[in-house]
């Protein structure tokens, strides 16, 4: 290494400097993250007073008893899964056709299919216009209203474009046609299984989208049945409904948990961990993954 | 290859007239021929048309009277009437102040955080500790705006909140930071930045990944410090990157991520947390006031595209890094 040559005095200190910044900033974002999980099974008297800090104390497994015994949590987390798995299915679906028909020079109208696509990332109609137009093909209160409208995203479309554009060679395309290869074939036997790094970034980017979204959910869906798990969250953790408290409290608890308020902090802390666990846990192994989308959308389209 | 041998052959002999007629013949068929090009692009074509393009056709109502049984196009037009009225309502202001001063906030205090983090990143060598850091500061990008509201809530709540006990712990007697309009935007902007700078770090250090080493090992025989490789050779890397960036961002200015101020507003910071967006979602979808919840979101979107435009024009004047 050319740098352990010659590794001056300031420049031995600047870079002490810098991994004190990045401890610092470490610590910052951890803490939350660890006090949560602590929090979640940890005595709330003991979280709500400040005694707990860091570690678990007096460590109980009731908030996620409640969790789990909440009908509302369990139907919502089933309702979100079947969106999510239904969403990304749509989205590449229509975004991974589209954006390789794109990438082929020979296409007649592939700077205007563009610019038609790149205008609505600038300019909507907006939030009423919009409702108006779902409302009108009768997909409100339905399971559509949620992945149709999202089911083309401008941004991803830009970078499957691009990454086709990158790594389908011409010659490949020749030789297809040749070999008297049609597109769809070229298409789904070809260039897709080619395509799995930036297939499985994309069905990563639209699932936590879907996973993540509550917007959608709570201007389109009115029947309680059909709302996603970020609409129960909200209820639990925004709006304060206990709803998580439908569960009967045995005697045991009873005794070691007789404040609601704290019981209400307790299932707050374990929802988030419940909730969010799917998309955390898989994230560190798709790490690599996210990061190659992103780098992919960075080369200007 | 054969194909473009013959057309030079062909004008070379062709009349004028029968040259065009020619090459409109030849687009005709590409398209022909290609014709399941256009099936994959049908769906997308469809969904945006639809979803994206009928809504712009429905900014209409904007102008008229929306009367949902008489439909977009037969309501009575109205003018400029729910534009006057939004401009001279006595919120107009509030709403607009509030809307920028997120915004600007956020950018001034967002912005430069995952440029410094990227340059720090880029100064680490990669092992245990650098993938350590990146992973966990970039863990927050994939938590929910429902659950980070609700995190923001727990954690401050007055009396128990786990920020609440730490400035207690201080000898810092804390406001209640969730009903204090004087706190709102700055809970709002800090939340943000705890969660997208590490993610934020992505982009930049994609752009510092093209930098040459043979440029570093240069600069470190020439006897430059760390610091001055940083200043001339890194950030001059990554400067197309903040420009374009920066001018996104810009162009966004009047769209704040309403999606999080909607969970964290109540009745008492209304006044400091109310912004164009969620007056647009309360009236509009709310109230159902459909024509003047479009106007009011129509300006705003006019706004976002004018100040795209501008400062995309000022950048193009001013450096060679721009949008278009």
């Amino acid at each position: 290494m050319v740098s352990a040559i010659k590794e001056t005095k300031s420049d031995k200190v600047f870079l002490a400097c810098v991994y004190v910044v990045l401890t610092l900033a470490l610590a910052v974002v951890a803490y939350p993250l660890i006090y949560i999980i602590s929090a979640s099974i940890s005595n709330p008297n003991v979280v709500a007073s400040g005694e707990m800090w860091l570690l678990p104390k007096e460590i109980t497994l009731e908030g996620y008893k409640r969790v789990f015994d909440d009908p509302a949590i369990w139907n919502g987390y089933l309702n979100t899964i079947i969106y999510t798995a239904v969403g990304t299915a749509v989205n590449l679906a229509v975004t991974l056709p589209a954006a390789y028909a794109m990438s082929r020079r020979d296409m007649v109208g592939r700077n205007l299919f563009m610019m038609l696509f790149m205008v609505t990332m600038f300019f909507s109609g907006g939030l009423v216009p919009t409702y108006l137009i779902v409302k009108s093909l009768g997909l409100v209160n339905s399971m559509w209203a949620l992945i149709l409208p999202g089911a083309t995203s401008v941004w991803n479309l830009i970078v499957c474009r691009t990454f086709f554009q990158s790594t389908m060679s011409k010659d490949l395309q020749e030789a297809a046609e040749i070999d008297g290869c049609s597109d769809f074939r070229l298409f789904f036997q070809i260039v897709l299984p080619l395509s799995t790094a930036l297939i499985a970034v994309m069905a990563l980017f639209f699932g936590v989208g879907h996973w993540n979204n509550y917007f959608s959910a709570m201007i389109y869906l009115s029947d309680q049945a059909k709302y996603p798990l970020q609409l129960v969250l909200r209820q639990i953790l925004v709006l304060q409904q206990m709803s998580a408290q439908s569960g009967a409290i045995n005697a045991e608890t009873a005794t070691s948990l007789n404040n609601k308020a704290e019981v209400a902090a307790l299932v707050k802390y374990a929802v988030i961990i419940v909730s969010t666990l799917p998309v955390i846990a898989l994230y560190p192994f798709l790490q690599r993954y996210f990061v190659q989308g992103v780098m992919i959308g960075s080369v200007k389209g | 290859m054969t194909e473009g041998s013959k057309t030079t052959f062909d004008v070379s002999v062709a009349p004028l007239g029968q040259q065009t007629g020619r090459r409109r013949g030849r687009t005709l068929h590409k398209i022909v021929r290609n014709w399941r090009l256009y099936v994959f692009m049908a769906p997308a074509l469809l969904t945006v048309l639809i979803f994206s393009y009928l809504p712009m056709y429905g900014i209409q109502i904007a102008f008229k009277n929306y009367i949902p049984a008489f439909g977009m196009a037969d309501s009575p037009w109205v003018g400029l009437d729910h534009f006057i009225r939004f401009f001279n309502s006595y919120y107009f202001w509030d709403l607009l102040w509030n809307t920028l001063s997120i915004s600007l906030y956020g950018l001034a205090v967002g912005f430069p955080l995952p440029i410094l983090l990227a340059l720090a990143f880029n100064e680490v060598r990669v092992g245990f500790f650098k993938k350590t850091v990146q992973t966990v500061t970039y863990a927050p990008h994939f938590i929910s705006t429902v659950v980070m509201a609700g995190m923001i809530i727990t954690f401050l709540s007055p009396s128990s909140g786990m920020l609440v006990n730490l400035l207690e712990a201080l000898g810092i007697s804390p406001p209640n930071f969730l009903t204090d309009p004087r706190w709102f935007k700055t809970m709002y902007v800090f939340s943000d930045v705890w969660q997208a700078t590490g993610w934020g770090t992505i982009i930049y250090l994609a752009a510092l990944s093209a930098v040459d080493p043979g440029l570093h090992e240069a600069a470190i025989l020439d006897g430059a410090s760390r610091l001055q490789r940083i200043r001339h050779i890194n950030i001059p890397v990554i400067i197309p990157t903040i420009t374009i960036l920066m001018i996104l961002n810009v162009g966004s200015l009047l769209s704040v991520g309403y999606e999080k101020i909607l969970l964290l507003q109540n009745p008492l910071n209304m006044s400091s947390s109310d912004v164009i967006a969620t007056f647009v979602y309360r009236i509009g979808l709310l109230e159902a006031q459909y024509s003047y919840s479009t106007a009011v979101g129509l300006f705003n979107s006019v706004v976002n595209a004018i100040l795209l435009i501008v400062i995309n024009q000022v950048v193009r004047r001013t450096s060679e890094n721009s949008l278009w």
